[in-house]
């Protein structure tokens, strides 16, 4: 259903060409929700906004292939562009404090969105939006559809975004970091409601987040993100459970858990590369403990058809390093 | 919203209660100033200086006085200057109010159209030629002195073009739009650009900076990602948010030149306004005039200030709670 190759995504700035997404290509079929994990700053976010024309720097330059249902959306004019945000792919953002305007109703606001993209009355629209706040949980949507966002928590207001994004019907909703600026009971509603908002209203959904603890609750495929590469495709489970590429272990590590009795935080050593200054060959490479003289070449993305990894590792190696009980082998 | 409306109003009676007795302390009870020899003459004998100061009622207690001034000012309506003897300050005011309250509103509907126009294009067309241009003309009409700007229109408008382009422009004073309102509008348009010149730069300075802070918030990327036009966004989201501060800043400074600011422009434009009569006012000494049009003045100021607490707090929902 969405279809995105090659994408390419630079500013020019003083200090020269800085490369945000450096060729990023993945699938999502219909109804599945894929996951866009990385750190800060690897061009997760970037790349979502850019194939949807939302990064307005006079200095960025776009290319490869974004197809949503067969269609190149890359390079549409504005107009038709419109079109497509909000109607057919709704977005959700992470701060829902800023997310809306302060000085209309949280119902103006949705009302605005249904009748951009469709022929609704406003008494229509507006009856819409209430039985859409009552979809996300919001209690007394009559009365609160009439409130203005400084009135609603946090958590609400999340709840009123999503609203937003799927008061279109879209096809395809994409989330960034969600949950990233809610309180950890609040983090796991809002999952829920998406989860539950997904099976009934049957959009596919790509998730933006840096926390793999949300992949591992939402995705079916994964996406690993470094310095605007992808590192690591595949489904939620291989991802999770048998990971290949040295930055996933880095990122699967850093989990803190309950039963480890070390009570200092994994991290991962070093600090990502500049997106001003990506090395050659594997981006990763300053900050693995496994690097080769190979790895000065810049790895392709390989591996067997649904799970890549773009590492020199040979699977002898991998299994070496991080001998698992059933082990890359032993998979089923 | 009317509870809001009624606490403001409230609010502001105590303000002009605090400021009429600031500024009765400040001429009266100043050491060293003294209304009764002011008022007696530079060479009066300690005698006469008595006698006047019997005679106005200045040896009485400085409550007693106080109230007494307001007695006259706000109940009697006969408070009489101490220059000109038996000269009623009410009707003096009543004279100069309509003259800069003309030219103030006229110049702020220009300059409000004006600045939020110029805001709005320099912010929709930032990076291109003609932001940087718009910002250009403002600046240069914000540095420009009145009195000056108001001298070089006068010169082209009054004499050098005034047997050829500006023949139409007549000679400069007041009518009253009672008796003439065309000839009140034709009177006071050169008054009125002069005066907006000075503002709308400003305004227009102030909007695109705003706007382009609005344009850079999450909630226009929100709208954006809602599908909405960028002159949609750009009027309903950003726009609408950025007027709140044009709003206060629009309060303060039409109070102010009600007040008596647009002097410079009066004097130089020969409009008999209030700050026309301030000025002479305060050059005498004339504390009961002084009196009546600070009082005048801080009515306005404090009343636009409420006016723009309102507007405000239709603008901004978040305000009206507090």
């Amino acid at each position: 259903m969405l279809s995105v190759r090659d994408l390419k995504v630079s500013f020019a700035t003083r200090q020269g060409e800085l490369r945000a997404v450096d060729g990023l290509s993945f699938d999502v079929g219909a109804k599945e929700v894929l996951g866009i994990v990385g750190e800060s700053g690897s061009g997760k976010s970037v790349a979502m906004y850019s194939m949807l024309g939302l990064v307005r720097d006079a200095n960025v330059s776009i290319s490869g292939s974004v197809k949503f249902e067969g269609r190149e959306i890359l390079g549409l004019s504005d107009r038709e562009m419109q079109r497509v945000r909000g109607g057919e792919v709704g977005m959700i953002f992470q701060d829902p404090m800023t997310a809306l305007t302060p000085v209309y109703t949280v119902g103006w606001q949705i009302v605005e969105q249904i009748r951009a993209h469709t022929e609704m009355t406003k008494v229509q629209a507006t009856a819409r939006s209430i039985e859409l706040l009552g979809e996300v949980g919001i209690p007394n949507p009559r009365s609160r559809v009439n409130q203005f966002p400084h009135e609603f928590s946090g958590g609400m207001r999340q709840r009123v975004v999503i609203a937003m994004a799927l008061s279109c019907n879209p096809k395809l909703l994409i989330a960034d970091e969600p949950t990233t600026a809610l309180d950890v009971t609040t983090q796991a509603q809002i999952l829920d409601l998406m989860e539950r908002l997904q099976q009934s209203y049957g959009s596919s959904i790509v998730i933006i987040t840096h926390d793999i603890g949300v992949i591992a609750e939402m995705a079916d495929r994964v996406v690993v993100m470094y310095a605007g590469r992808p590192a690591e495709i595949g489904k939620e489970i291989d991802v999770v459970r048998y990971p290949r590429h040295p930055y996933t272990w880095g990122l699967l590590g850093a989990v803190p858990r309950v039963d480890s009795k070390n009570s200092r935080l994994v991290t991962i050593p070093g600090t990502p590369v500049s997106p001003l200054d990506v090395p050659d060959g594997c981006p990763f490479a300053p900050r693995c403990e496994y690097r080769m003289t190979i790895c000065d070449q810049r790895p392709p993305l390989h591996g067997s058809d649904d799970h890549l990894d773009a590492c020199w590792l040979s699977d002898e190696q991998r299994l070496q390093i991080r001998p698992t009980p059933e082990g890359p082998e032993a998979r089923p | 919203m009317l509870s809001f409306i009624i606490r403001r109003l409230i609010s502001a009676v105590l303000v002009l209660f605090a400021i009429s007795v600031m500024v009765f302390l400040i001429f009266f009870a100043t050491p060293g100033v003294d209304p009764a020899a002011r008022i007696a003459g530079r060479s009066a004998s300690p005698a006469v200086v008595a006698a006047v100061r019997a005679a106005f009622g200045l040896n009485r207690p400085l409550p007693v006085r106080y109230l007494l001034m307001m007695d006259h000012l706000f109940i009697k309506h006969d408070l009489t200057s101490y220059v000109n003897v038996n000269t009623p300050v009410i009707p003096q005011i009543l004279h100069a109010a309509p003259v800069t309250l003309s030219l103030v509103l006229g110049a702020a509907v220009i300059w409000i159209i004006v600045g939020v126009l110029g805001g709005v294009i320099a912010a929709a067309n930032r990076g291109k030629f003609i932001d940087p241009l718009i910002m250009f003309v403002g600046i240069a009409a914000v540095s420009v002195p009145a009195y000056w700007l108001g001298e070089v229109v006068n010169y082209f408008t009054q004499s050098k073009f005034h047997s050829s382009v500006f023949s139409w422009v007549p000679s400069s004073g007041y009518v009253s739009p009672l008796t003439n309102p065309w000839q009140w509008a034709l009177h006071l348009l050169f008054p009125w650009l002069t005066l907006a010149a000075l503002f709308a730069g400003i305004y227009a300075r102030v909007l695109r900076a705003e706007l382009v802070n609005a344009l850079n918030e999450d909630y226009v990327r929100t709208a954006r990602a809602k599908g909405l036009s960028e002159r949609r966004i750009l009027l309903r989201h950003a726009l609408r948010c950025s007027l709140i501060s044009i709003v206060s800043l629009f309060g303060l400074d039409f109070g102010a030149l009600v007040g008596g600011a647009a002097l410079l422009t009066e004097i130089v434009m020969g409009l008999p306004g209030i700050g026309q009569l301030t000025y002479n006012s305060l050059q005498n000494l004339d504390l009961p005039v002084i009196m009546g049009c600070v009082m005048y003045a801080a009515f306005f100021v404090v009343f636009a200030n409420a006016v723009v607490d309102v507007v405000y707090a239709l603008l901004d929902p978040r305000v009206r709670v507090a």
